[in-house]
């Protein structure tokens, strides 16, 4: 377990390594660069001044250089402003020139500045990502449990009018992403037009103080759309299990049906709907960014849209990061949870 | 106009669509018996309903020009967030069936031109990704070893990637100006070439003159595509993508390409150890001949289904685009970019954002319908 655990983890940095790199690259690629001093500075610079701004700056530094000072094994650069004030990547107003640090990278937990919410990069994205850990959390307690029970419900007897009807509704949630459920919601259930205004259709408000009024939409509507996909496979799992040896076994006991359902084929059921659950993360992470851009709530998924859409090199590199480092690690536990769950698999 | 009326016009619009698809049913129905694995199609409701509603969408983005009642890009004063079903006053007798949207623009005929768009795009964008999937992922599988090894790193690293960080980063202006959408697109092209003249190149080796005479033709019209779709250099000017449309093209197989390959891999390795593998190899066959011609048909059943669920998930990749405002022209009446359109006014006035958004919903839903009726028969079999 012990090789396997470091195997695992050495996979994922490399991972993480490559990922953040790309990423890196591809946010600092010239003409982004370009666009992001215009709206810095001036947008209507000439490319002289860009060209100078974008050297006085560091950023005309070659890219793998550029990326060690970021990750923090390499020292940041100094230079100075038009003024003849030294400035530098590890340079700050609140200390001396002499005594900031050489090294200042995202190993040193400097995730840099944002220049959209003009405020350090760490404490935007811990303050986001609280928010959004409050809808996945409700995400998950609601899509969960009833994708499994769906799951259970259409598996146990395959084939019947009820594995039927549950397997179609299944196949029609998998069919309808974030921003058609999200708009049907808001024009049925909380429109003026239609009048029954049951829920609010923005979430701004939950963002403070969360309601059944105010959340109520933005859940169902990611709920919805991973529901289908995590019963499916539950579905799969359970009518595999049921036609096995040892549930025939268990009704040749003379248990009763529930019993058989409930105490034999349950356990052995949910040990693929856990891994599929703890993959559906990534695809999560999706749904969070339309579903907190539909209903206007400001939290990581709407940080991200902000950071892309205003060229927010820091804070989509750290965006990146936190996603990036959030699918792999629920890789990760999602390997090691099937090793414990399931007992057939023994790794060598 | 009444609720009724509207309905009822709508419906009497897709006319020509209704005749296509009785067309195509009664025919498929009656004949079903001689008509093989596509006749067992017929006697499986759920694949009936799914294949009725993909035919419906591609009948309609077919005869779009027939169907729409005015210029999807007409902004007509007066029309601005018009209601269902209310009369254009310059044109006697002629309606808004579904209302206007915030640029006083028909809905209607927006959502029917949208899917054309769509279903331009996401099939071939799935079969290119298929494409690479098989020359990446048929010798993963069959030779396993360092290739392997590396390819399904690479392959787990676009995996890792949250879908629409990928799209931020890929589907954007500045990109664009670098030219790597170019790049990709003269490197994912190739793909397909590759895999037809492998795929006859292996078939007739034995047979030089049918070799030369069926490479010839595959590579004079591949070439000749091939230039106009990455490059834009079509010397007649039949093939041609503007930027935005290769940009988006290529971000979608991009992403789809990794999970191809996967699936592909995990069917070589699974078929690669079956007897009339052995046979093929004992008989001394070429490998790129035992992957194409012996693996590839015999891994048909699941590729089959699959596919017909990535093209509904490539649609709701390019509705995801649309949605965020990515690529696309901000005029163009494809279904992700009028949902994105009509959702700022969405609590007063609905009426613009629903008929895309059901429309994407329906054309989905009847993709994975289709999938899950092939699935079901290939089950039975």
């Amino acid at each position: 377990m012990g090789w396997f655990l470091l195997k695992r983890v050495g996979l994922m940095l490399l991972t993480a390594f490559c990922l953040t790199f790309i990423v890196f690259a591809l946010t600092n690629l010239q003409p982004n660069l370009e666009k992001m001093a215009k709206t810095l500075v001036n947008t209507r610079m000439s490319d002289e001044e860009v060209a100078r701004w974008l050297t006085r700056y560091g950023y005309e530094q070659p890219v793998l250089v550029r990326y060690g000072e970021w990750l923090g094994v390499m020292p940041g650069w100094t230079g100075s402003d038009e003024n003849g004030k030294p400035i530098g990547r590890c340079l700050n107003p609140d200390i001396a020139p002499e005594d900031a640090p050489r090294f200042c990278g995202v190993l040193q937990g400097n995730l840099g500045y944002s220049t959209v919410f003009k405020a350090p990069v760490k404490a935007i994205i811990a303050e986001r990502l609280a928010l959004t850990g409050w809808l996945m959390l409700w995400v998950m307690i609601v899509m969960v449990p009833t994708a499994l029970i769906i799951g259970v419900l259409a598996g146990m007897r395959e084939g019947s009018r009820l594995d039927r009807g549950l397997s179609i509704f299944s196949i029609a949630t998998t069919a309808t992403p974030e921003y058609v459920s999200g708009v049907v919601f808001i024009s049925v259930l909380a429109s003026s037009a239609v009048g029954l205004q049951w829920f609010k259709g923005s979430a701004a408000s939950a963002m403070e103080h969360m309601t059944f009024e105010n959340f109520t939409l933005p859940v169902l509507t990611m709920a919805l759309y991973g529901m289908g996909y995590i019963a499916r496979m539950t579905r799969a799992s359970m009518a595999e299990v049921m036609t096995a040896q040892f549930i025939r076994t268990a009704h040749l006991k003379g248990l009763s049906f529930g019993t058989v359902v409930v105490r034999h084929a349950l356990r052995n059921a949910l040990i693929a709907p856990f891994t599929v659950i703890m993959l559906q993360f990534p695809w999560l992470l999706t749904g969070v960014v339309i579903v907190e851009s539909l209903f206007g709530y400001k939290g990581f998924g709407w940080t991200l849209v902000r950071a892309a859409d205003n060229n927010d090199i820091e804070l989509l590199l750290s965006c990146s990061l936190v996603a990036v480092v959030i699918v792999l690690l629920t890789q990760l536990i999602s390997d090691i949870g099937y090793v414990y769950l399931n007992p057939r698999m023994r790794v060598a | 106009m009444s609720p009724l009326e509207i309905v009822g016009q709508i419906v009497l619009r897709f006319l020509p669509v209704w005749i296509g698809l009785a067309a195509i049913f009664v025919p498929s129905i009656l004949f079903r018996r001689r008509l093989g694995p596509y006749g067992k199609l017929m006697e499986n409701r759920v694949g009936q309903i799914g294949l009725g509603l993909v035919l419906f969408w591609v009948l309609a983005a077919f005869f779009a020009d027939l169907i729409i009642t005015s210029n999807p890009l007409d902004q007509v004063s007066g029309m601005k967030n018009a209601l269902p079903g209310t009369a254009i006053p310059d044109r006697p007798g002629a309606f808004y069936l579904l209302g206007g949207d915030n640029l006083a623009r028909d809905v209607f005929s927006r959502m029917v031109m949208g899917s054309r768009t769509v279903l331009a795009i996401a099939p071939a964008a799935t079969l290119f990704a298929y494409m690479a999937g098989f020359m990446l992922g048929l010798p993963a599988g069959y030779f396993g070893g360092r290739f392997d090894t590396v390819f399904s790193f690479a392959a787990n690293l676009v995996l890792a990637f949250p879908v629409i960080l990928l799209f931020y980063l890929l589907v954007t202006p500045e990109i664009r100006a670098s030219g790597i959408p170019i790049l990709a697109a003269a490197i994912l092209f190739l793909f397909p070439i590759a895999f037809f003249v492998l795929l006859i190149g292996a078939r007739f080796s034995a047979d030089p003159h049918k070799l030369v005479l069926y490479l010839g033709i595959t590579l004079v019209l591949g070439l000749w595509v091939y230039s106009g779709l990455a490059f834009n250099a079509d010397p007649l000017g039949v093939f041609a993508m503007d930027p935005n449309r290769l940009n988006i093209f290529v971000s979608v197989v991009f992403v789809n390409m990794p999970v191809v390959f996967r699936i592909v891999r995990g069917l070589a390795m699974e078929i690669r150890t079956r007897d009339y593998i052995a046979a093929a190899q004992t008989r001394g066959e070429s490998s790129w001949y035992i992957m194409l011609w012996e693996i590839l048909p015999n891994a048909r059943g699941p590729l089959i289904v699959d596919f017909c669920l990535r093209i509904g998930y490539t649609t709701i990749l390019l509705g995801t685009l649309g949605f965020f405002g990515l690529g696309v022209s901000p005029e163009s009446p494809d279904w992700g970019t009028t949902i994105n359109d009509g959702r700022k006014l969405l609590s007063v006035y609905p009426h613009p954002a629903l008929p895309p958004a059901l429309a994407l919903m329906s054309l989905v839903l009847g993709l994975n319908l289709l999938a899950d009726g092939l699935r079901e028969q290939a089950l039975k079999d």
